[in-house]
């Protein structure tokens, strides 16, 4: 017993150090794996009260930009307005629907949030960006997000009281359904961790046949993005020869660089979508037992 | 000042350092990651016990892990430094402790070139545990290569001149009476 005292005492300072490295890497490797930190929550709201500090003051250097974005948004949305239009059959006439809610048995599907980025970083491999809305403002995690301007930029992965943390599509973990605009063929866009300037399409098939400069939107084989929004266009085909797929570098719409305004979009429906996609998994595999 | 007080100081300049001046610069290259938070352990003073060196180095890195959500990433690294430091420290300055001259590591108490290596020695050992816990992640290994060197050279870089634009004025200790 007495050894193992002396044993502690003489190599004190190593075992501390071995067992502060353990600590260190376990909360790394297990903050990997299910995409969101250990101890996140209190941090969180720390490192989020600094954040949207340091943010009111670098808010004003984006001013110009910012202002510019949300015009041109508006600009489309104002051409939408039903009185930009006429019925040349002067048999009907226009009535404007004064009920809130939607009489044409329509069911919201997509519900957006507005929400401020407070911390952003482009230039890791893993790049998230930090919102000042949270659990009690109704962010989930899966939700998607997108930028004042209507361009894709990422997924809330974690959520404190009052802020979030969005993992963005610079993020080499991170995969968005995505299609092109012309032919409607899906793929998947990923980022491969190097320029922050271009993304990676993988999945569409040769036979489609693909320009530079074509729109790549976001797909509709996803419970969490809106299909149809903008993710970037293709800048570049990388012939690959050994499959019948693209390989396509795509330049993101979004600047990353310069987040400001964000929108936080739920999909009202997932719940019952991915219950449904457990419960046919479920009862493929069961017909398959049975099979055996 | 106080050495716990000019340190908790020096603590907070560097991570805001880090988090709001460097890591917002936009990056002129994918290589180019400027890293000198970790300048913190090494100025720490010769005092520090070697336990306390670990648990500050674990709390420096901790805290910056924070801001950048990779809980454990940095805090590995420095503890990986802070348990390497006084190692070096030893090789590089005459034995006996006692007559250190100055209270903290800096290139006027151990003279530039053993100051230099001993900036170099703990960088690489910084950058090449951080970037191989990532590249872990993400495997790449001439990325990962090329990395530390660029990473090592941009904070030797910095490092000096942090060194030369902010002069430590330390007080040369001495036990001869005057």
């Amino acid at each position: 017993m007495r050894n193992v005292f002396l044993f502690i005492r003489r190599y004190f300072t190593f075992i501390s150090f071995v067992l502060l490295q353990v600590l260190a890497l376990s909360m790394l490797f297990r903050y990997n794996k299910y995409q969101r930190a250990v101890f996140l929550g209190k941090a969180n709201e720390i490192t989020g009260y600094f954040n949207s500090k340091y943010d009111n003051v670098d808010d004003y250097f984006h001013l110009k930009e910012e202002n510019l974005r949300i015009h041109k948004m508006n600009d489309s949305l104002l051409n939408l307005l039903p009185g930009n239009f006429v019925k040349v059959d002067t048999g009907s006439h226009v009535i404007t629907d004064t009920v809130t809610y939607d009489t044409s048995y329509l069911v919201r599907k997509y519900l957006a949030k507005e929400a401020k980025v407070v911390s952003n970083s482009i230039n890791s491999q893993k790049n998230y960006f930090q919102i000042n809305r949270g659990a009690r403002q109704g962010i989930k995690d899966n939700m998607a997000v997108i930028n004042s301007d209507g361009s894709v930029v990422g997924q809330i992965v974690g959520v404190s009281d009052n802020f979030s943390q969005a993992m963005s599509l610079l993020h080499v973990h991170s995969t968005v359904s995505a299609m092109m605009k012309k032919s409607r063929n899906n793929g998947r866009i990923e980022w491969d961790g190097q320029s922050p300037f271009y993304l990676t399409l993988k999945n569409i098939p040769k036979s489609d046949s693909v320009l530079v400069g074509d729109t790549v939107l976001t797909g509709i084989n996803s419970y969490n993005y809106p299909p149809g929004w903008i993710i970037g266009r293709v800048s570049e085909i990388v012939e690959d020869k050994s499959t019948n797929f693209y390989v396509l570098r795509v330049r993101p719409s979004a600047n990353f660089q310069n987040l400001q305004q964000v929108f936080v979009i739920e999909n009202l429906q997932r719940e019952e979508q991915v219950t449904l996609d457990k419960a046919t998994q479920k009862k493929v595999d069961d017909l398959n037992k049975r099979k055996q | 000042m106080n050495d716990v007080l000019k340190n908790i100081i020096r603590f907070i300049l560097f991570i805001g350092l880090q988090v709001y001046v460097l890591d917002k610069v936009p990056a002129l290259h994918r290589f180019i990651i400027p890293i000198i938070y970790f300048l913190f352990i090494l100025w720490l003073p010769f005092s520090v016990s070697r336990f306390w060196l670990l648990i500050i180095g674990f709390i420096t890195g901790l805290s910056y892990d924070y801001f950048k959500n990779t809980p454990g990433l940095h805090a590995a690294a420095c503890v990986l430094i802070a348990y390497f430091r006084p190692f070096i420290v030893n090789i590089l300055i005459p034995k006996d402790t006692s007559e250190f001259n100055y209270s903290e590591p800096s290139a006027k108490a151990m003279g530039w070139a053993p100051y230099g290596v001993y900036v170099f020695a703990l960088s690489l050992l910084h950058h090449g545990y951080l970037l191989l816990l990532e590249w872990l992640d993400v495997g790449n290994i001439l990325d990962l290569l090329v990395k530390v060197v660029a990473t090592t050279a941009i904070s030797i870089l910095l490092i000096f001149t942090a060194e030369i634009l902010f002069p430590r004025r330390m007080k040369y200790r001495t036990n001869t009476a005057y």
